[in-house]
């Protein structure tokens, strides 16, 4: 009987690639029994709040025709610059938003505004400055968006490779930027991030001849931790390698859009 | 690092497991089971239970965490076999096209009530 709840529950996981989370509805044990009347089963996810939520977001944006991207890194690894130039590439075919999460200040939400974007900015001390964004943030969030007149989200998540992979947000892809500033060894530090992104970037390229990285090891590190995800060397300043990945994105678009 | 999150939600989710008809029950055991890729650090949610627990059902209880490892089943040659190392690949076949049977959990299984004094 026990085996058999714990299968439930992992039939419920995401088993690879994305969470399809399967609300498990009330605040009432799934399963209770006792035994000598002291231990009763609850055999829930801890984090059932936001998987639940995050179900409810998912709805929402396949209602909206919405495509929407998570997007995660290391603090100080160019996510606000590649998203400006991402924006700036999407913006003359799609009709895109941003929604920004800092545990303080507003100067990213500053900078994207300059895109023409509709830009909502989280800062999750608000929130109790939080490490990551939850779904019941981004719905929030949502409220200041015109979502009937939007083709492409895009999630800012906050800058950190532990926390924000555990939160299903209800997106419909996640990626990761690294930068070649780090260690080369990050995506074996932080492997449930790579694990869970569909795509990575590798991203500063323009400062190689100025440091001694190891391109091909980082790129081999985040493919032993997933071994078919796309991994693009891009710099956001000069936006060399920016069209692989501009690509990937029109495609992951187009694949929900139509 | 949302380990405080994680903690709250456990107390929420215990409470609410509580029967109705056992009132006054205390909680002396949660038993969890944690998945070694999950991002949670058992010690930190120790301590950030024993503050969030405080003036509940749950002041004072244990928690008991499992760890499970990290299980995979390659999809190209069904072999099974427990990830030690952060590489992802089927060490018997090389192919990346891998399940990953556990190792992701954050899962109350159970709670443990103390015995009543009467």
């Amino acid at each position: 009987m026990l085996l058999d709840g714990i299968n439930t529950i992992r039939a419920c996981h995401h088993k690879e690639g994305h969470p399809h989370h399967h609300p498990h509805g009330t605040d009432q044990p799934v399963e209770t029994h006792t035994h000598g009347g002291r231990e009763i089963k609850v055999v829930r996810r801890v984090l059932d709040a936001n998987d639940i939520m995050a179900t409810v977001n998912r709805k929402l944006f396949a209602e909206k025709k919405l495509f929407v991207l998570n997007l995660m890194s290391s603090p100080g690894s160019g996510k606000t610059t590649t998203l400006e130039k991402t924006l700036q590439h999407l913006m003359p075919d799609y009709r895109c938003a941003v929604i920004v999460g800092d545990i303080c200040t507003t100067q990213d939400a500053d900078r994207l505004a300059a895109s023409g974007a509709p830009v909502v900015q989280i800062n999750t001390d608000e929130f109790g400055g939080d490490c990551h964004l939850a779904a019941h943030v981004i719905e929030k969030a949502l409220g200041g968006l015109d979502l009937d007149n939007l083709d492409v989200l895009i999630v800012e998540n906050i800058g950190n490779l532990v926390c924000p992979a555990e939160f299903d947000i209800g997106e419909d892809k996640r990626a990761v930027i690294l930068s070649v500033t780090e260690g080369e060894d990050k995506p074996l530090k932080y492997p449930l991030m790579f694990r869970e992104c569909d795509a990575a970037l590798l991203n500063k390229i323009d400062l190689l001849p100025y440091l001694d990285y190891d391109v091909r090891l980082a790129a081999d590190n985040i493919l032993q931790i997933h071994p078919d995800m796309p991994v693009f060397e891009t710099s956001a300043k000069t936006e060399e390698g920016f069209t692989p990945w501009l690509d990937w994105f029109k495609t992951a678009v187009k694949e929900k859009l139509g | 690092m949302h380990e405080m999150g994680v903690a709250m939600q456990i107390v929420e989710i215990a409470t609410a497991s509580i029967p109705a008809d056992l009132i006054g029950a205390r909680v002396e055991k949660v038993n969890l089971k944690v998945g070694k890729l999950s991002a949670i650090v058992a010690d930190s949610l120790q301590f950030c239970f024993e503050a969030v627990s405080r003036d509940t059902a749950l002041e004072g209880a244990r928690l008991n965490i499992m760890e499970i490892p990290v299980r995979a089943v390659c999809n190209a040659c069904q072999n099974e076999w427990t990830i030690d190392l952060p590489a992802f690949t089927c060490p018997q076949c090389q192919s990346g096209d891998i399940t990953l049977l556990s190792g992701r959990e954050l899962d109350i299984e159970s709670i443990e009530l103390a015995e009543e004094d009467n």
